[in-house]
């Protein structure tokens, strides 16, 4: 696990509790994204379950014994939703993706990737995506590299292979 | 003479002979009577008139009861023979036994007696009359509440009624005594002016230093003429008085407190200084609310948490704030409570204060298990 680079506001109480001024509140979960996509980056985490975020030492700072609430976890994770790098698995809300990059961003990151490397018009399996060295997107959850693909998908840039045995991508 | 009854001539146990006269005639008013040359005889208890006194018990008497009797005196008439003496009669009642005249149209009877009348004798029977008459009515005094009428409950009610007549009137005497002890109070706190009037002129005598001070004792005292509902027209003129004089009390103290007090505090503050012109906290709070259209010195304020105070019209919310903010940051965080002891102001204000910068965006909060804290706004100061 990489070393995490916790930001001041990590040790600053009040940081952990959802502040009511509308303006400092706005600067307060600007700096929980970053904090939380940083943290997901570095440990490959791509869901947070709401009710296991406690036991996350990004949500629960022990040195100064200060926890996120559930509701600012959630609150947090809104924010990371509206900005594209968040999005629910299920209605309840309880677990998320998060998207370290938004998908689009992802998408044309391994569009240019399998340019790059003479992938075009050859498939590749997801498997062979998600262990290439030193990129972006290794060691990326396989739902959401699926996600990341039928945006290209979209794009007309990729065709996704979907089997029972093994998925694969076919860029353009 | 209607008064008079046959009687037995039997003194009854506790009665006793006080004197006796022989040869004595009754008049009836000033008209002479077939009673004449009897015996007279006073008791402790009633006048008896009898042919024969020597054997007065057995035979059948003329009496009469001293509770008839208003008062004797000797007749003015024969004033130089005093040989008469009157003895007037109440009206009110007529005895039970027959007497010898049915009605008669006078008020008084007379004694014509042979001999002089003694002055002193008249007085001794004077008395014995009155300690009887007052042994009558207090003996009448008791009787009502041993035969009380009680029937029913027309009987339950009425002594209902009575007993609440009674504590009425004791409140009403209550109250009577206690505007008595306010009007004293006005006239001592007339003289403790005139007191520090003279003061004033004798400074010669008396240090200025010592005036100040006893004049301060006394404003602590009290005010000298507090506004009440009695004086004034009607409710509107009652408040604005009021609003007038709560804040001329308080101004000064408002001023050396930082300029805001909390509203409990403040009534506290105002009722100790009427002493016992006591005013309702409803009272109050609409008189504090008047006060910013009157354009007094001090406005009440109600926070967002409805706590509410009376600050100075001067009062600016970003000095305090600013201050506040400066106190957070030689202390890192701080509890309204830490934040109270050390600026001496009640717990809710100092919260109150905390908020008010929270709100400017100049400090931030921490809740958690250990309470409520605040810290300087790093998430705006560390903007890069």
């Amino acid at each position: 696990m990489a070393e995490i680079n916790w930001p001041w506001q990590y040790n600053f109480p009040p940081f952990f509790t959802i502040q009511p001024n509308k303006e400092t509140q706005k600067l307060q979960l600007d700096a929980w994204k970053s904090l939380v996509l940083d943290y997901c980056r570095s440990t490959k985490q791509c869901v947070i379950d709401v009710r296991e975020a406690n036991n996350s030492p990004v949500f629960h700072n022990a040195a100064i014994s200060r926890k996120l609430p559930p509701e600012g976890i959630l609150l947090v994770l809104e924010e990371l939703a509206a900005s594209g790098n968040a999005e629910p698995l299920d209605k309840t809300k309880t677990r998320w993706f998060i998207f370290w990059r938004t998908l689009q961003e992802l998408a044309s990151i391994i569009h240019t990737w399998a340019k790059d490397n003479g992938f075009t018009n050859t498939v590749c399996t997801f498997y062979e995506l998600t262990n290439t060295p030193d990129q972006e997107f290794s060691g990326i959850d396989e739902d959401v590299l699926q996600k990341a693909l039928k945006e290209l998908e979209k794009q007309g840039k990729a065709e996704v292979i979907l089997s029972p045995e093994i998925n694969g991508v076919k860029f353009f | 003479m209607d008064r008079f009854e046959f009687s037995s001539g039997r003194l009854q146990p506790e009665e006793y002979l006080v004197s006796k006269f022989s040869n004595v005639r009754l008049y009836d008013g000033d008209e002479k009577t077939s009673f004449e040359h009897g015996d007279v005889l006073f008791t402790n208890l009633r006048l008896i008139w009898c042919r024969n006194s020597n054997d007065f018990s057995i035979q059948p008497v003329l009496s009469l009861s001293y509770s008839l009797i208003t008062y004797v005196l000797i007749d003015v008439h024969s004033r130089k023979l005093k040989k008469k003496l009157i003895i007037n009669l109440s009206d009110t009642y007529k005895p039970s036994n027959p007497g010898p005249v049915l009605t008669s149209p006078f008020n008084y009877v007379k004694l014509s007696f042979k001999e002089n009348v003694d002055e002193n004798f008249v007085g001794n029977l004077d008395e014995v009359i009155n300690e009887h008459h007052k042994n009558e009515s207090s003996k009448s005094g008791n009787a009502p509440t041993r035969i009380k009428l009680r029937t029913g409950i027309v009987g339950i009610e009425r002594s209902i009624h009575e007993k609440n007549k009674v504590t009425d009137e004791s409140i009403t005497v209550a109250f009577q005594d206690l505007s008595k002890l306010m009007t004293m109070a006005k006239d001592m706190v007339v003289i403790s002016k005139t007191i520090s009037d003279k003061i004033c002129n004798h400074q010669g005598e008396i240090s200025e230093d010592e005036t100040v001070k006893f004049k301060s004792y006394l404003l602590s005292l009290g005010i000298e003429d507090p506004v009440t509902r009695n004086r004034v027209q009607n409710e509107n003129q009652f408040y604005e008085n009021l609003a007038k004089e709560i804040s001329k009390i308080l101004l000064g103290t408002i001023k050396e407190i930082g300029g805001m007090m909390v509203l409990t505090d403040a009534y506290c503050r105002v009722n100790r200084a009427r002493g016992l012109e006591l005013l309702s906290p409803d009272d109050f709070l609409n008189a504090s609310k008047l006060m910013d259209q009157l354009s007094l010195p001090l406005k009440l304020r109600v926070f967002d948490s409805g706590v509410m105070v009376l600050q100075l019209l001067s009062h600016d919310d970003q000095i305090l704030v600013r201050e506040t903010v400066l106190l957070l940051r030689n202390h890192s965080s701080m509890s309204p409570q830490e934040l109270s002891t050390l600026v001496k102001i009640p717990v809710s204000l100092a919260k109150e204060r905390l908020i008010v910068a929270e709100k400017f965006g100049r400090a931030c909060r921490d809740e958690s298990i250990e309470g409520l804290r605040f810290h300087v706004n790093f998430f705006l100061e560390n903007r890069s």
